[in-house]
């Protein structure tokens, strides 16, 4: 049985489901409360991580070291973690996150382009954080090209590798060879960001963990990209009644999700509708699903169709002019 | 180097890398050029007028001076920022400095003209860039120096483009078969909107690029969404060396070589 280190990411992806519209209230509130549960790390932002906010992927309600300082200021046991995309986040916005008390950055980039981390992962480290190299879409590239990216975020410092599912396309069993693979080449430990697409995210996080990934992701009532991710709540649950060690408390993370589904109330929990299907089945990243449906109704085309034509393009995260152009084609013809 | 040999006004003497092995430097020798690796050495000892620096921040840095005292005009290809910063259709009149310049990166090369053609008629309170780019078309030079590219390519979308604030995002995509460079500009402006004076303006900044690329073109013409204004443009490559979806690469040499133009037009000295 594995001991689990379990990062709730609620507040940075759950960021997507809201329109990235948290409050430092919204953030105060909910980190304290997996904070008294017994959360590892808490991670916290722009859906897109430090420096997101934007016209291209969405503007946020609040800034980046706003929400940081209304979560370092609510908790006492917990680490709050960032994500930082380098072309999207600066050094600036690295050392902002260290001067208010981040503990944990993790530095992003689509699975296949490790070595444009380097020099973030190196800031990060320098800045005395535990740094995690984020491989995005890891369903996006094969077992063995993740293992090799992997061992590149390793020789550049990071303390940790992990694979994060985006799309929500992954079986169990292809979970199961990417982890293996990854595993089988470096030292430091790995972890596991699903997407629920196709209902798959707590099944998926069993099968990671049963081949050896340690740090799991989750999210409270399941916010996050697309279908969402895997509801943090539930996952821990599985994983206790799967015998790991986990350190959240059950009751404790029953309140949060409470405490958190009352502060976006009355958003509702994110669910698998027909577009998050087809983009899980289409391997679409799940960021998409708000620029999907509004550019189909703007624009007048079927969003199914829209999530066909993007899969077939091969997008990545931040592609969003692309689903407008796509969008825009569809409906011409 | 297709560029330069096609061109008339430009005698190719050297060029010079530091490795033995480079790629780059065999094609050349192919061709019947004289190569080096001694890098910048051989340069000053050719006695040339012109070096395109196309090495890294930290070594233009270091070559920088030594080009100045020979005499030499540096072209700069790096995100060193030693020199003056020039998007050719933008500023290269005000350009009297012919001692070095700078070309900031492909995506300001790509995406300034269109915040220079906006902010002409209404003034561009916030510009914001997004270069997308094959990942096949950007190498460990770029990848080591991404918060650079980042950075200079923003400070430049005010400094040049004369933004009131600006902010830039670099995508890298892998798809196979490989995408061509593309940018999408968003600007918030200040005060009435002329959406056919924009249109105009912005039409006609396309038009001064593709003067020196030809593959520069307008995919999402200016429109507004919601409270600011989008524009799309994507850069094909002339495919002299490099295949066509590498635009990136291709309007920052064609730059290059617009800069170089000009330095052949103005009287020298002496």
């Amino acid at each position: 049985m594995s001991k689990i280190t379990f990062v709730d990411v609620t507040l940075r992806d759950g960021n997507h489901t809201y329109r990235h519209q948290f409050t430092p209230e919204i953030v105060s509130a909910t980190a304290s409360a997996l904070d008294k549960a017994g959360i590892d790390f808490i991670e916290v932002g722009h859906g897109d991580g430090l420096g997101g906010s934007s016209l291209h992927v969405g503007r946020s309600a609040s800034s980046d070291r706003l929400l940081l300082e209304a979560a370092c200021r609510s908790v006492n046991q917990a680490k709050i973690a960032v994500l930082l995309v380098p072309g999207f986040g600066l050094f600036g916005d690295l050392e902002m996150a260290a001067e208010v008390g981040v503990k944990v950055a993790r530095v992003a980039t689509h699975c296949t382009e490790a070595d444009i981390t380097e020099q973030h992962l190196r800031r990060a480290k320098d800045l005395g954080m535990f740094t995690v190299g984020y491989l995005i879409s890891a369903g996006m590239a094969s077992p063995e090209r993740l293992a090799n990216e992997a061992k590149k975020l390793e020789s550049f410092g990071a303390d940790c590798i992990n694979l994060a599912e985006s799309q929500g396309h992954l079986l169990p069993t292809e979970v199961a060879s990417r982890i293996r693979a990854v595993k089988k080449s470096v030292e430091i430990p790995v972890g596991f960001h699903p997407h629920n697409n196709l209902g798959l995210a707590i099944g998926n996080i069993l099968a990671a963990v049963d081949e050896g990934a340690t740090f799991i992701d989750g999210s409270l009532k399941g916010f996050g990209g697309g279908a969402g991710n895997a509801q943090t709540e539930v996952a821990i649950t599985a994983l206790k009644r799967a015998g790991h060690d986990i350190r959240a408390d059950l009751f404790g993370i029953l309140d949060a999700a409470d405490v958190f589904g009352q502060q976006v109330a009355p958003a509702p929990m994110p669910v698998i509708d027909n577009d998050s299907i087809l983009m899980g089945y289409a391997n679409v990243y799940g960021g998409y699903i708000h620029p999907i449906k509004s550019a189909a109704k703007k624009y007048g085309c079927d969003p199914r169709a829209l999530v066909l034509r993007l899969g077939e393009r091969k997008v990545v995260a931040a592609q969003e002019d692309v689903v407008i152009e796509e969008a825009q084609l569809l409906a011409g013809r | 180097m297709y560029k330069i040999r096609r061109n008339p006004r430009f005698d190719l003497r050297v060029i010079s890398g530091i490795d033995p092995n480079s790629e780059g430097l065999a094609r050349a020798r192919d061709l019947g050029f004289r190569t080096s690796t001694n890098g910048v050495e051989a340069i000053l000892e050719e006695r040339v007028q012109i070096v395109f620096e196309a090495t890294s921040a930290k070594a233009h840095l270091a070559n920088a001076p030594r080009y100045k005292e020979a005499g030499i005009f540096a072209i700069d290809l790096t995100p060193a920022k030693f020199g003056p910063s020039v998007v050719p259709c933008v500023n290269m009149k005000d350009c009297s400095d012919l001692t070095n310049v700078n070309l900031i990166s492909c995506a300001a090369q790509a995406t300034i003209p269109v915040v220079y053609g906006v902010n002409r008629i209404a003034k561009v309170e916030y510009a914001e860039i997004v270069a997308t780019v094959s990942s096949l078309s950007i190498g460990p030079g770029t990848r080591q120096n991404i918060e650079e590219f980042t950075l200079t390519t923003q400070k430049a979308l005010s400094d040049l483009g004369g933004a009131s604030r600006g902010k830039a995002l670099v995508v890298v995509n892998p798809a196979d078969p490989p995408i061509i460079m593309r940018n999408t500009i968003y600007a918030m402006i200040k005060g009435e909107v002329d959406e056919v004076a924009i249109k105009h303006s912005v039409n006609n900044m396309v038009e001064e690029v593709r003067r020196y690329v030809p593959g520069y073109r307008l995919t999402v013409e200016p429109f507004m969404r919601g409270d600011h204004l989008m524009v799309g443009v994507e850069v094909e490559g002339a495919g002299d060396y490099l295949p066509a979806y590498a635009g990136n690469l291709d309007i920052i040499n064609a730059a290059a070589i617009a800069v170089a133009e000009r330095f052949c037009d103005i009287p020298k000295k002496g």
